[in-house]
């Protein structure tokens, strides 16, 4: 790919409901039971189910395979789980919106900032990339 | 109680092999809602959390190691990826505490997870922030 400093990826839009949280508990293995139990989830604080911080980052490396379109170009990438995106139990679910930026390239590799927001509120933290071009 | 300090560059032993078979890479892509990469010989991005959570939950199990499994939050997660995991691959997952620092009450233990094949070919490496309530209690 030809990326330039400021170049803009995406909107990504993603919906997640209830069925995709048990699909991704099963596949992960990760079975805390904040994910399914709006019981669990509200006895230790949380507003309701919500969905596990990696299927928010397994979201964006869907986004990213996308723009990149070759997942072993990608060296690098991460964020903080910084808020939750909570998942209504209801058939719409919720949206997930991932964009990205190119902030830096240096020949070899682009370093991409990515912005992940649920409900107009950003629910990752330091979410960058790497990936080889 | 706080973690030990002594646990700050702490190996673990090595998780058993896991097959990274086409149907597990199929039913992996799936959940996330995502297209097979590659016909479905190749897995999606964050695949290489299935070995490291396994690492992580072995160490969160460990009865020396003193976590109280349902007061940890998965604090942060970053990857740095050498080739994504492919079909047939036998996946290991090594890991070390790289830091350990309690503040105000909590624990925050920095994993490293190299997760290779085991003919020793490395995979990609997964760096977890582990928040551990309770130090303070």
């Amino acid at each position: 790919m030809s990326w330039a400093a400021g170049h803009e990826l995406g909107p990504e839009s993603y919906v997640v409901t209830r069925a995709e949280l048990v699909r991704y508990a099963g596949a992960s293995g990760d079975f805390n039971p904040i994910h399914y139990s709006d019981r669990v989830a509200t006895s230790v604080g949380l507003p309701g189910v919500v969905a596990h911080g990696m299927y928010t980052l397994a979201l964006v490396g869907r986004a990213l395979t996308g723009w990149v379109g070759d997942p072993a170009a990608v060296q690098s990438f991460g964020a903080r789980f910084t808020k939750p995106v909570e998942v209504p139990d209801d058939d719409q679910g919720t949206r997930v919106e991932v964009t990205g930026v190119v902030k830096e390239v240096d020949g070899e590799s682009a370093t991409l900032e990515i912005t992940v927001t649920n409900n107009d509120t950003k629910v990752l933290g330091m979410c960058r990339a790497v990936v080889r071009c | 109680m706080a973690l030990d300090a002594s646990l700050s560059g702490r190996a673990f032993a090595p998780t058993p092999p896991y097959t990274a078979s086409r149907e597990k890479i199929a039913e992996f892509t799936e959940a996330t809602g995502a297209e097979p990469i590659d016909g479905g010989e190749t897995a999606p991005l964050t695949f290489p959390i299935l070995i490291a959570f396994k690492a992580m939950t072995a160490l969160m199990t460990d009865t020396e190691v003193g976590i109280e499994l349902h007061n940890v939050i998965h604090g942060e997660q970053r990857f740095e990826q050498t080739r994504p995991v492919r079909a047939g691959d036998e996946l290991t997952g090594t890991l070390t505490i790289d830091t350990l620092r309690t503040a105000a009450g909590t624990d925050m233990i920095g994993t490293r997870t190299e997760v290779t094949t085991t003919s020793g070919e490395h995979v990609a490496t997964a760096f977890a922030l582990l928040l551990h309530r309770g130090a303070g209690a």
